[in-house]
């Protein structure tokens, strides 16, 4: 059986108005354009902060495309994310250089320290933890970025510092 | 600003290079000596590294630091400070180069900015405490032209790093800026342009090395109302950050490829593909592009010729397969990105069906001079089939991590050694990783290859985009072979069977190896998937996933057998298979270790050296960490 809006809607309880105005605004806008669907997900992430499966409907059937499009596209790409994000985003590199320099004791560090795993977010919502191929700063390797700020060359035990800087 | 003509780029060329002089390559010098009318403009230029690099590590505030600093000292009219993109020699970062001359400061924080004001351009003493240093003759090395880091290099895609404000366009016209698509637009027809394409040799510099001037032949010919040129910027490699320096140095020597392999192919419409994990690189191509639209360098009429051309940012979403070029384009229709089979190539059917050239992000890049210096002049650099340079991230084990452009031809130990500085600590190197996922482990007795496609094909690695990891004695090639199988197996799309069940079985024996549970014939079995996997593979991802594995068997076949039958791991990656022990000599009996040891195992006498139980030992490492001694080791 088709996945109805209508089944969902207490998904979509989280957003404001405002927010969800904003989805429909975007996607009006580029009905129609080929092509449009990855960067109109891209931002509809931006503004909710995720892609639940209601929110997914939602842009199928403004687009006017098949919600298994969608969903197809939302789960292939790492970029795209069907669960809620901390207040502040930490990306562990695991690149190669970082790989090579122990980014993976400091994953294990900040697993264990926040007690979530990959993918996941701490029950307080403060922060979600997550791997990332290659910053591409490899010069400071590790590295991890929390929200948009990097911070390298770390040691297992200087991330718990790291961490108290974000509330 | 207006539209421009070619009149009105050299009249722009010409104001920028007076105020530019000190600093535009070997100009400055001639400057001095013939002492070039530059009334009116700065006596010293600051550049300050702006890369991502050194972003992070706070190069942003310096550059604040520097404009307050100079205002408040009554300098603004006097100093010019510049924010450039990626020196590339990052592990000296923050960096700021002083012109004239161009004195290197490194490691520089916002606090040591007031002094440099003072004492180098006020007093005119350059602060020799924040020069580089030969490390092993401690002798200051005050020009960055000098240090050896820079000596082997040779800039051509990058030949802008370090010397323009990466964020105006009029610097990058003022070292010889666009005059290349001038010259391609009203000399040459496009038949001409491919024509130098092919003399000069140039080969797509993505990893494959197919002959540009070749694919844009095709293109040429294929009969069409619309095409595509679109450009790869989809760099996922880890490890590999050369696109990205090039984008944020100099997005607008991409934009000129683009022009002029659009032009050269009949595209009126242009892409470029680049990572959502790179920002700072979508923002200054985006600005470029706005720029270049405002001079109308794009859209209708460029620079006053026939020829019009648009080109559009895509934000990729994360996914290494769209590195692969019909991945990319069905993620540009909007699609999910898998491969298709091909034929049709996407130079007769690409982007929505209409006849496509991709190009990575350095390839264009070296266009612009091939066509201002000539096919010849490119094609007399390098070797005898692979032509011009390189760029290279070198990162891992090594000193001068950083990015390097090298002629073809240099060796491997070259860029290691000479450019790099050798390993750190003294301790020796085990292999060059080249390729990235799709390449492989070369041990130290092949690392005088000199850096050709060919060469390093024959050595099972692959030239690959310029990912090159230099691995100290300290690492575990079997486990660098499952790093990078997962890697593949994690990106794989799924569609062939190949590389979707092919990767992953091979990633479980090479797990269950790392995991001390290796079998007799786990070795045969790789060594029997590795050809199926990458004979029948659909796409590059699949087709290449097996070289680091076939690779590390080649040369490093012991570390496997150790691993299997002695289950031992000596670099000591493999946990599973690691001991910890402390050292009687080393310890003095602190009592740290015991007292972080979550599992009480740590036991001894004050001022005594402590023994690890290790049957209740669960080698979480904590011991290792925070022993101040190093007397925690593998057993």
């Amino acid at each position: 059986m088709a996945i109805q809006l209508a089944d969902r809607q207490d998904e979509l309880a989280e957003f404001s108005q405002e927010q969800l105005d904003q989805v429909d605004e975007l996607v009006q806008t580029n009905r129609g354009k080929p092509g449009a669907l990855i960067p109109v997900l891209e931002e509809v992430q931006s503004v909710l902060g995720y892609l639940p499966v209601a929110v997914q409907v939602k842009v199928a059937q403004g687009l006017n495309i098949p919600i298994a499009d969608v969903y197809g596209v939302v789960s292939f790409y790492s970029f795209f994310t069907m669960v809620p994000k901390g207040r502040h985003g930490i990306r562990v590199c695991v690149g190669t250089a970082c790989y090579v320099k122990g980014a993976q004791r400091i994953f294990e560090k900040l697993s264990s320290t926040l007690n979530v795993d990959k993918g996941g977010c701490t029950e307080d919502r403060r922060f979600s933890l997550e791997t990332v191929r290659c910053l591409g700063v490899c010069g400071i390797a590790p590295v991890i970025i929390v929200d948009e700020e990097a911070h390298g060359l770390l040691q297992a035990k200087t991330v718990e510092k790291i961490l108290d800087q974000y509330e | 600003m207006a539209r421009i003509t070619i009149e009105g780029l050299q009249t722009i060329k010409e104001r920028v290079n007076r105020e530019n002089l000190l600093r535009i390559g070997e100009k400055h010098r001639e400057a001095e000596k013939h002492s070039l009318d530059t009334t009116g403009s700065y006596r010293a230029h600051v550049l300050v590294c702006g890369g991502t690099g050194c972003k992070a590590s706070h190069s942003e505030a310096i550059y604040d630091a520097l404009t307050q600093e100079v205002k408040a000292k009554g300098l603004d009219k006097e100093i010019k400070v510049v924010e450039t993109g990626c020196n590339g020699f990052c592990a000296a970062g923050p960096i700021m180069v002083v012109y004239p001359g161009g004195i290197f400061y490194q490691r520089i924080k916002a606090e040591d900015v007031p002094e440099i004001i003072t004492e180098h351009m006020i007093n005119g003493n350059p602060l020799e405490r924040l020069m580089f240093r030969d490390p092993e003759t401690e002798k200051i090395i005050p020009h960055m032209q000098d240090i050896p880091f820079f000596g082997k290099q040779k800039a051509i895609a990058l030949k802008n790093r370090s010397l323009i404000d990466a964020e105006h366009i009029d610097e990058y016209i003022g070292n010889d800026g666009y005059r290349g698509a001038a010259k391609a637009l009203k000399e040459l027809t496009p038949e001409d342009v491919i024509e130098e394409v092919k003399k000069s040799g140039l080969r797509g510099r993505g990893g494959a090395g197919f002959p540009t001037g070749m694919k844009w032949t095709f293109a040429h010919k294929a009969k069409a109302d619309t095409k595509f040129v679109l450009c790869n910027a989809d760099e996922g490699d880890p490890g590999a950050f050369m696109d990205r320096s090039v984008l944020e140095n100099d997005p607008h020597s991409v934009l000129e490829g683009m022009i002029i392999g659009g032009y050269a192919i009949g595209a009126h419409q242009g892409y470029i593909y680049c990572r959502a994990e790179y920002p700072l690189a979508i923002k200054r191509l985006t600005l470029a592009i706005e720029q270049a639209k405002e001079y109308g360098l794009l859209g209708d009429n460029i620079l006053g010729s026939e020829y019009s051309l648009d080109i559009h940012v895509y934000q990729g979403a994360g996914a290494f397969v769209c590195g692969e070029e019909t991945a990319l384009m069905a993620s540009i229709e909007g699609r999910r990105g898998m491969p298709r089979p091909r034929p049709p190539f996407p130079a007769n059917q690409g982007l929505w069906d209409k006849p496509s050239v991709l190009n990575n992000v350095e390839t264009y890049a070296c266009v612009p001079q091939i066509i201002m210096q000539g096919g010849s002049w490119f094609a007399s650099i390098g070797t005898e089939r692979s032509k011009g340079t390189k760029v290279f991230a070198l990162t891992g084990d090594v000193v001068n991590v950083g990015l390097v452009e090298v002629p073809m031809g240099t060796s491997v130990r070259e860029i290691i050694f000479d450019i790099g500085g050798g390993i750190p600590d003294g301790k020796k190197i085990k292999a060059a990783q080249l390729g990235g996922p799709s390449g492989g482990c070369l041990p130290e007795h092949t690392l005088d290859t000199p850096i050709d496609f060919e060469e390093i094909t024959k050595l099972g690695a692959i030239m690959g985009s310029g990912g090159l990891i230099v691995m100290d004695e300290n690492s575990c090639m079997v486990d660098s072979a499952r790093f990078f199988m997962e890697f593949c197996q994690e990106e794989s799309c799924g569609k062939c069977t190949p590389c979707r069940e092919g990767t992953k079985r091979m990633l479980e024996i090479l797990t269950r190896i790392c995991k001390g549970k290796g079998r007799e014939g786990d070795i045969q079995l790789l060594e029997e998937m590795a050809p199926y996997v990458k004979d029948s593979a659909l796409c590059g991802l699949g087709q290449t996933a097996p070289n680091p594995v076939m690779t590390t068997l080649r040369y490093f076949r012991n570390e496997y057998e150790e691993h299997i039958f002695e289950r031992k791991c000596h670099a000591g990656t493999c946990t599973a298979m690691v001991t910890y022990g402390i050292d009687p000599e080393t310890c003095i009996g602190c009592g740290l270790c015991a007292k972080k040891c979550p599992q009480q195992c740590i036991t001894g006498e004050k001022k005594k050296p402590h023994v690890i139980d290790t049957e209740a030992c669960i080698k979480c490492g904590v011991c290792m960490e925070s022993c101040k001694f190093d007397a925690v080791k593998y057993v």
